[in-house]
């Protein structure tokens, strides 16, 4: 019976993962053809295989550029999250201070606020500090939800740490950033890999913000993507080759913090 | 863990709340500004008091996306909460099988959210989409971008598809926190699959749980992106949901006023019924600890 359950819960994520990929298999498959075979008939696989698509885009400055400037605030954003949400998470799991449980709450509402129209004051905002169309202003914009998110998933992590070994280090003599940098962080280097996952993906997956705080030298491959529809139509094999190499970074990213996920899974309770 | 009063750690936490505060405090005071105002251009404004927020209470069109909001996310928790935790324990627990599947479940979420909206564009289509051609080669009549009731689906779908996966991540990590200890006591008591489940895992599951309720429950009631390169909010207005309805509100029209009023309305809701959520589940908790201590 053991057996027959095993298998029974085999096919059950088998099936799950085909609903998973199918649709991502779709768009690889599209990214291959061209335009004629993708519009002229159902092919499960492409029959007059071709490269076209992904030269055109990496030929094209104004295409790969695209995925330079979002790489750029991505990669600005997960240092300034990890920056400033490791003390602040420290300081929400070891000491009860003045409006800590509001704060913590606030902290999370800032997921909450609806984007649309939020948009226009952010255009404003950063349009008067000189911010405007810069890789910077993305990334301190996305703050507004990475920071939420990593304070709470790195709170987590570290209530999971004993207090005996900050004491104990105190007592050794070390100081505070000393003992931060050199014994609590490599503690908790799990959460802090599930952490840059998450910051990662959510700065990564986002556009409204990205698309309206930038114009030319910083504006973003998803925005840039909308540019496939044109007068002739849709150029579908592009925009299927522009979205497949968007999935890649994410795929590099889960691949170096896989073990870190899957033992920071375990042991924090995310 | 017995936390220390101490508050000099507000140093600790005020440059993340300089930093926050500066892109959440600033745009949230011009929103509650243009709410109050009636906005001709960047330099005529009249103060009109809470004229906007009457109106949105008789704007119907708002009324329908909030109904059509309310109807969507509750359908995408009902699907996603429980398809979440049936996908998490189904997964491997050990051995290249588990990072694999961890790293195929977790590639949905990895997708920019347009490119999520591209892919099931195709992906739905009767001619060239292998997901609605099949339908209509199985003689059902499907064909999102005409019928309603079809575009709705594909948008629910399409949700399931994309963020099933995060709870079933949030929910996979909560069941590895559970010690084997549990598993062999259930063993020697003979539990069926079904009281393991019932008895040690769900109670268990708890926390991540709320967390995958809250963000799906945020997270769905803002939807934007997705619907909006899919159907374009169409047919009709059957995929229109609130953030939609207020972008073409605010930018479509220029009916700025009213759009922010409504966007603090809508904040609120999300506010309130995440509150709600949070104390009924930390009451909860709260009992249940008494019961334990009571037995």
């Amino acid at each position: 019976m053991a057996t027959n359950m095993i298998s029974k819960r085999n096919l059950g994520m088998f099936m799950y993962l085909i609903f998973v990929l199918l649709p991502i298999y779709w768009l690889l498959n599209m990214s291959f053809k061209t335009n004629d075979e993708i519009l002229g008939q159902l092919t499960l696989w492409p029959t007059d295989f071709t490269f076209d698509n992904y030269i055109t885009i990496f030929t094209d400055a104004s295409w790969y550029m695209g995925y330079v400037n979002s790489m750029t605030y991505v990669a600005m954003n997960l240092v300034i999250t990890l920056l400033v949400s490791l003390p602040a998470a420290y300081a929400f799991s070891r000491y009860k201070f003045v409006g800590d449980k509001h704060l913590f709450f606030w902290l999370l509402s800032n997921r909450m606020a609806p984007p649309a129209v939020f948009l226009l004051p952010f255009f404003q905002l950063y349009s008067s500090v000189g911010l405007f169309d810069t890789h910077l202003a993305v990334a301190l914009a996305h703050c507004l939800f990475t920071i939420p998110l990593a304070v709470w998933i790195l709170e987590g992590f570290m209530s999971g740490v004993p207090r005996e070994i900050d004491e104990t280090a105190y007592i050794d003599g070390y100081s505070f950033g000393h003992f931060f940098i050199k014994i609590f962080i490599p503690m908790i280097r799990s959460g802090i890999g599930v952490t840059a996952f998450f910051t990662f993906m959510f700065s990564w997956v986002e556009l409204l913000l990205a698309r309206t705080l930038t114009s030319v030298d910083a504006k973003p491959i998803s925005a840039i993507m909308t540019r496939t529809v044109g007068a002739a139509g849709i150029d579908w094999g592009v925009l299927a080759a522009a979205g497949v190499l968007t999935i890649l970074p994410g795929i590099l990213v889960i691949w170096f913090v896989r073990n870190h996920v899957a033992k920071g899974f375990a042991l924090g309770r995310v | 863990m017995n936390k220390v009063p101490n508050n000099k750690a507000w140093w600790l936490v005020l440059p993340m709340f300089l930093l926050v505060a500066f892109s959440a405090i600033i745009p949230l005071m011009t929103v509650v500004n243009y709410s109050l105002q009636d906005i001709f251009d960047q330099n005529t404004a009249y103060f009109v008091g809470v004229e906007w927020y009457q109106e949105t209470l008789r704007n119907t069109r708002l009324h329908d996306s909030l109904l059509r909001q309310f109807g969507f996310s509750f359908s995408v928790l009902l699907i996603e909460i429980p398809l979440g935790i049936v996908v998490a324990l189904m997964m491997p627990t050990r051995g290249w099988q588990a990072s694999a599947v961890l790293i195929l479940l977790a590639l949905p979420l990895l997708i920019p959210w347009n490119v999520v909206g591209t892919i099931w564009q195709v992906f739905a289509r009767g001619d060239i989409g292998l997901f609605g051609w099949t339908l209509n080669n199985l003689g059902i009549d499907y064909n999102y971008t005409s019928n309603p009731l079809d575009a709705w689906l594909t948008v629910l779908l399409m949700d399931v598809w994309h963020w099933t996966s995060l709870v079933a991540l949030l929910c996979y990590s909560g069941l590895r926190a559970i010690p084997d200890a549990y598993y062999q006591a259930a063993k020697i008591d003979r539990a069926s699959p079904w009281a393991v489940f019932r008895y040690i895992q769900l109670p268990r599951l708890r926390n991540v749980l709320v967390i995958g309720v809250l963000l799906r429950f945020m997270d769905s009631f803002m939807i934007y992106t997705e619907p909006f390169v899919l159907t374009g909010g169409g047919p009709g207005t059957s995929t229109t949901f609130l953030s939609q309805t207020l972008t073409q509100m605010a930018i479509g029209q220029f009916d700025i006023g009213p759009a922010a009023a409504f966007s603090l309305v809508y904040f609120l809701i999300v506010l309130l019924v995440s509150w709600l959520f949070f104390t009924t589940i930390t009451h909860m908790e709260k009992s249940d600890n008494g019961n334990k201590h009571d037995k």
